[in-house]
């Protein structure tokens, strides 16, 4: 919990090396479309760039001769650049955007398959929350940096690129002395960097604090109500929001700075052309075409250096993206699979723990030894308290968690040596809560297997005796669940989860019997459903229902960890010993309900 | 249109001056940037025309400094109205935050901690956005637009008309694309929440699909959303690229009608090429403020979007406060509580959860609740504190409505555990003494032994300046627990309740804690809720909750011999204690 909500903390290195050079590697397949880029771009930056010495071209040739025809021709010239810089700038936009979207596209699906593949561990300390933003709102601000991010970075080079080229064409002189201010504004821009990187290291350093208090006091705030503390949690507060207002004036400063000096540059550069450009003119080494020129190649220019701040943005946040993406992509909680698998083949269901020994914390072992045999077509019920080790054993033999110690086997075979999705091929697992995903019944049924047809489907519902609801609905199978199946009952919730288990026809079935109270009716269907479904295979019964346990061939007694009774239920209840207690604690109350 | 927004205007007024001084210097540092291309035009006419070339690096200087003094004031610019923006933005948050702190218990079940969050930062950041930069560069370009028009006439009246002509279509264009652009942004959204919502169900119900095996499918059908997403998204890049070849096409047209009607007027002999020069000086000068345009329009439209979510909280009614009906000469309780009559549902739509409970209790006795998960117990001790106010009938503490009695009187005189403890992540002491302010030794130390701390604290690294959470140690529930039992403690409170406070703590050291609490709880009413028998049976009386009413009461005895829940959950207990010590 706490290294999740420090994730959510980190709001960005300005620039790291590293994860760039990871996030590039996503670019890799995409490189027709990067050259495709390139080269647009050049064509793209040839054609503003060329514009000003058209238009010098315009001034010394055509208006101060008066040649009134061939200023139609360039300005007709003026206007083909200018259309086909539209459509190149068109594609080149779309094919970016493009790019970058596929670019996430790619990211999006690796991070789903991961996550999909993590083991139960992972989710048992992950909010599901947390997990959901990284697979679309930090994947998603990664988007502009890859579409107009890296591309413009491109065109701006080239743009400057065949500025100069221009440029030095006209007047080498004019050009030196123009460009005489550049080596002030790489320092400016040096020094503005460092200066906004520090101001904004307080900047942040000063948010969290904003954040961590009010996450922690929005969390507590009926204990700051309980101790009528208002008064002095809004001066603290205060105190913190005052911090965070004043670094934030602090990195005002900067920008407030930098703008206008860059603006001041700019127009020193000007000044340079008019006087030393002027002079030259005067003197007949210029022509008047040039220096009109340079002064627009000089606005053009500078015009990156004032996008700076917000490539800046740009930047900033999609390293904090990518950061807690990569995070989530180099979680290794796997259970493992075997490298060379044994095929399970015919499976025929029986089950066997021998001394297995599981801990979901290292050292804190919630079985213990357990050993017991299962037999083909059996039923067995396994009770217990809370906490008693019931659910381990379903979710070792499901192998959502490997074991420390011992083995478990089906039909002989230890199932750590089978591919684990080869092993749950055979198994069904019904839970306690019953998850629907939205769609349709049918859908929730087959859960998308085209394997199943409509008939097994309908077969399936029909022998767990959800059928009839199903058939009352307006659109019957093809009623569409919502918002996980709210608009349905509890009784109906489990019966479409026990039809789901029936439709997959597993060798080996485990059920988590739901203890929620529902009224008589239901719960004859519910049992009547469960008899059904056990019928014929191997299952194994967390039970809470007098009728299942009555109803078991076998019953396993788990205790603190440790299987401490076996046997039916007359025989364990002559025993008087522990599972006789649980008996009087659980289940004695409950009132047999004839099904027949 | 923007109606949301209108709620702000407190703040400019707070802020008038910095505004109108701000707004002062735009005009300064706009008048001194419009002067720069009179200045170019001015010296290439010199230039061209050979005239007083001695006076050419004068107005290389002129350029120079004029911009300087427009930077002198761009600085200011920034300096007055981003600060105001920035003070703003703390006014809005500290307002939000004693509104919030001020809003009843009910309001922070609804909304997460991550929602008022993002109302906290998001939103408010949105609001920002508005009364700085948009405000800054709607008047900033505002005012250049409308300085640099009239300059242009008055060069040349015809050339600024042949210029500014392709506006308007520049603006219908920008119209009818925008409405586009508007109704597939809608779309992806749409599918942008359904990916969402399949990532979410699919997370959520990770043990359903990786027991039946179902990975492979899901991902297919997460990847045929995200291709359809990727769809609309390149549907709306399709019309979005052609923002910008648009802007420029009109702009670079504007340039071309300089060079071309202007050269011609040059040619005539009707203006000098300085003018040209100007002119496409000038318009470069337009195009950003044309293209800010839609950058202020998209501020302006999130701040009043988020604005709007703002005043939902804001207008969230604070309920459970001090009123007309307050007694305000009450300064202390001393501590006999009754209810009467109550009832109490959480909203109309739900059904009572506390029916008709009649209850006294008096000055220095400790009573019990019991009862089943959702029984009402809770919800009973709630009321006492004012966490929640009756639907019906009334608590009185001493005979007076706790709804006359000052909250701050009433809530510093309950020593309240709740059943989810929350302590703050800062050191033990001040977590002891949270409540009651000041750092006496004594008194933690005293709270801490009732609470049975001691023990632990001895093992802390800094005793009790150890800092507690996530920067400093994790503590076990049990240790929580008695943290927050210690805290109640240290008020010296008047009622003590403990709402199952020792669910965490060993039977054993519960043993000790209760036998301590005894000699405290002499002249203090207590309330004890609890699904521990042990706990509660030494009340001196005991409730038994059941679906919001009172099923059973009396003292332990008089209950088992009763024979009902009460006894019943008794042997169960038994049992399961018997359970607990096998091995």
């Amino acid at each position: 919990m706490t290294n999740h909500r420090k994730d959510d903390e980190i709001l960005g290195k300005a620039y790291d090396a590293k994860l760039m050079k990871r996030l590039l590697t996503y670019v890799k397949p995409y490189k027709g479309y990067i050259l495709l880029a390139i080269l647009l771009n050049i064509v793209v930056a040839i054609l503003p760039s060329i514009r000003p010495y058209l238009t010098k071209i315009a001034v010394d040739d055509y208006i101060a001769n008066k040649n009134y025809e061939g200023l139609i021709t360039i300005s007709a010239l003026l206007l083909g650049t200018l259309l086909l810089q539209a459509v190149v700038q068109y594609f080149l936009t779309y094919f970016t955007e493009l790019m970058g979207q596929k670019i996430i596209f790619d990211i999006r699906i690796q991070l789903f398959r991961h996550v999909e593949k993590l083991a139960l561990r992972f989710f048992d300390k992950t909010p599901i929350g947390r997990i959901v933003t990284r697979v679309t709102n930090d994947v998603e601000s990664l988007n502009e940096m890859f579409s107009s991010g890296i591309v413009s970075v491109f065109s701006d080079v080239f743009v400057i690129i065949w500025i100069f080229f221009f440029m030095f064409t006209m007047s080498w002189d004019l050009s030196l002395v123009t460009l005489s201010v550049i080596p002030i504004l790489f320092y400016a821009t040096f020094l503005f960097r460092k200066k906004v990187r520090e101001a904004y290291r307080d900047v942040r350093h000063h948010l969290a604090r904003l954040n961590s208090y009010m996450q922690e006091h929005i969390t507590g705030m009926n204990v700051v109500q309980l101790f009528a503390k208002e008064e002095e949690e809004l001066k603290k507060f205060s105190l913190i929001n005052r911090d965070y207002k004043q670094a934030n004036i602090r990195s005002v400063f900067y920008y407030a700075i930098f703008f206008p000096f860059v603006e001041l540059l700019s127009a020193i550069s000007i000044g340079l052309i008019i006087w030393y450009g002027g002079g030259e003119v005067v003197q007949n080494n210029l022509t008047l075409g040039v220096l009109i020129a340079f002064l627009q190649y000089t606005e053009m220019f500078w015009r990156p250096v004032r996008d700076l701040s917000e490539k800046y943005n740009i930047l900033q946040t999609a390293m904090a993206s990518s950061e807690r993406i990569f995070k989530l992509l180099d979680d290794n909680t796997f259970v493992k699979n075997p490298d060379n698998p044994i095929k399970l083949n015919n499976v025929k269901g029986e089950i066997e723990f021998k001394n297995v020994w599981f801990a979901y914390n290292p050292g804190e072992y919630v079985l213990k030894d357990i050993s017991f045999k299962i037999n083909t077509g059996e039923t067995t019920a396994i009770v217990g308290a809370t906490g008693a080790g019931k659910t381990s054993i379903i979710n070792t033999l499901t192998r959502f968690y490997d074991i420390e110690k011992g083995t478990i086997c089906i039909d002989g075979i230890d199932i750590s040596k089978v591919d684990k999705r080869d092993l749950r091929r055979y198994i069904s697992v019904v839970l306690q809560d019953v998850y629907l995903f939205s769609g349709t019944i049918k859908s929730n049924i087959s859960l998308g297997n085209e394997e199943i047809s409509e008939e097994q489907i309908v077969n399936a519902a029909r022998t767990v005796g959800a059928h009839d609801f199903i058939m009352k609905l307006p659109a019957k199978y093809n009623e569409a669940v919502k918002e996980k199946g709210a608009t349905l009952s509890v009784g109906q919730k489990q019966l479409i989860s026990f039809a789901r288990a029936l439709a997959f026809d597993p060798k080996i079935l485990i059920l988590d019997e739901a203890t929620s109270s529902i009224d008589t009716e239901t719960e004859i269907l519910i049992q009547k459903a469960i008899e059904k479904l056990l019928r014929g295979r191997t299952s194994i019964v967390i039970a809470h229902r007098l009728s299942t346990i009555q109803n078991a061939d076998k019953i396993l007694v788990m205790h603190k960890g440790e299987l401490k009774e076996v046997g039916t239920h007359q025989e364990l209840l002559a025993r008087k010993g522990i599972y006789y207690k649980l008996y009087q604690l659980q289940y004695k109350d409950q009132e047999v309900i004839k099904t027949n | 249109m923007f109606g949301n927004l209108t709620y702000l205007k407190k703040y400019f007024v707070r802020y008038k001056s910095s505004y109108l001084r701000g707004i002062l210097f735009i005009l300064i540092s706009n008048v001194a940037t419009v002067l720069v291309p009179i200045l170019i035009k001015d010296s290439i006419n010199l230039i061209g025309n050979n005239l007083g070339t001695h006076l050419i690096l004068n107005y290389a200087l002129y350029t120079v400094g004029i911009t300087l003094i427009a930077g002198v004031f761009q600085f200011f610019i920034r300096e007055t109205i981003i600060v105001a923006s920035r003070k703003i933005e703390y006014d809005l948050r500290q307002d939000f935050w004693e509104h919030i702190q001020k809003l009843p218990l009910r309001f922070f079940q609804n909304n997460s901690t991550g929602n008022i969050m993002s109302h906290a930062t998001n939103d408010i950041n949105a609001v920002r956005s508005f009364v700085g930069p948009a405000v800054m560069y709607s008047i900033d370009n505002g005012t250049l637009f409308l300085m640099i028009i009239p300059i242009m006439i008055s060069l040349s009246p015809l050339l600024t008309f042949y210029v500014l002509l392709p506006l308007p279509f520049l603006s219908y264009l920008v119209y009818i694309v925008m409405k586009k652009v508007h109704l597939k942004y809608t779309r992806i959204q749409e599918k942008f929440s359904e990916l969402t919502e399949k990532a979410q169900e699919n997370f959520s119900g990770i043990r359903v699909i990786k027991s039946y095996v179902r990975e492979d499918y899901e991902l297919k059908e997460f990847t045929k959303e995200s291709e359809e997403y990727l769809k609309r998204k390149m549907d709306l890049v399709r019309l979005q690229a052609l923002f910008h070849p648009i802007f420029f096409i009109i702009a670079g047209f504007s340039s071309i009608i300089v060079i071309f009607v202007g050269g011609k007027m040059v040619i005539n002999g009707k203006i000098s090429l300085g003018i040209i020069v100007a002119f496409i000086a000038y318009l470069s000068m337009l195009i950003w403020p044309m293209i800010s345009f839609g950058f202020v329009a998209n501020l302006v439209q999130q701040a009043d979007a988020s604005m709007k979510r703002l005043l939902k909280f804001f207008n969230e009614p604070h309920e459970i406060i001090d009123g007309e009906q307050t007694d305000y000469s009450i300064e202390n309780i001393a501590g006999e509580i009754e209810f009467k009559n109550v009832s109490f549902r959480y909203n109309d739509f739900l059904p009572p959860v506390l029916n008709n409970i009649n209850l006294k209790i008096n000055k220095g006795e400790t009573v019990a609740f019991i009862g089943k998960t959702g029984s009402g117990k809770t919800t009973l001790v709630n009321l006492i504190p004012r966490f929640y106010d009756v639907t019906e009938g009334s608590v009185t503490i001493d005979g007076v409505d706790v709804r006359e009695i000052p909250l701050k009187v009433l809530r510093k005189n309950i020593g309240f555990v709740p059943q989810e403890t929350f302590l703050f992540s800062d050191t033990l002491a001040r977590n002891i003494i949270y409540g009651n302010g000041k750092e006496d030794e004594e008194v933690i130390k005293y709270a801490a032994q009732i609470s049975q701390l001691v023990k632990d604290v001895e093992s802390f690294p800094k005793g009790y300046d150890t800092i507690l959470g996530e920067r400093g140690i994790t503590l076990s529930g049990g240790q929580k627990q008695r943290t927050s039992l210690a805290r109640a403690l240290a008020i010296d409170p008047k009622i003590l309740i403990l709402d199952d406070s020792f669910s965490a703590v060993d039977t054993h050291t519960e043993e000790e804690i209760l036998k301590r609490l005894k000699e405290f709880m002499k002249n203090r009413t207590s309330i004890i809720i609890s699904h521990r028998i042990s706990t509660v049976k030494d009340s001196d009386k005991i409730f038994v909750l059941d679906n919001g009413r009172i099923v059973e009461e009396g003292t332990h005895d008089e209950l088992v011999e009763l024979g009902g829940i009460y006894a019943d959950l008794h042997f169960k207990q038994l049992l399961e204690e018997e359970l607990k010590e096998l091995n």
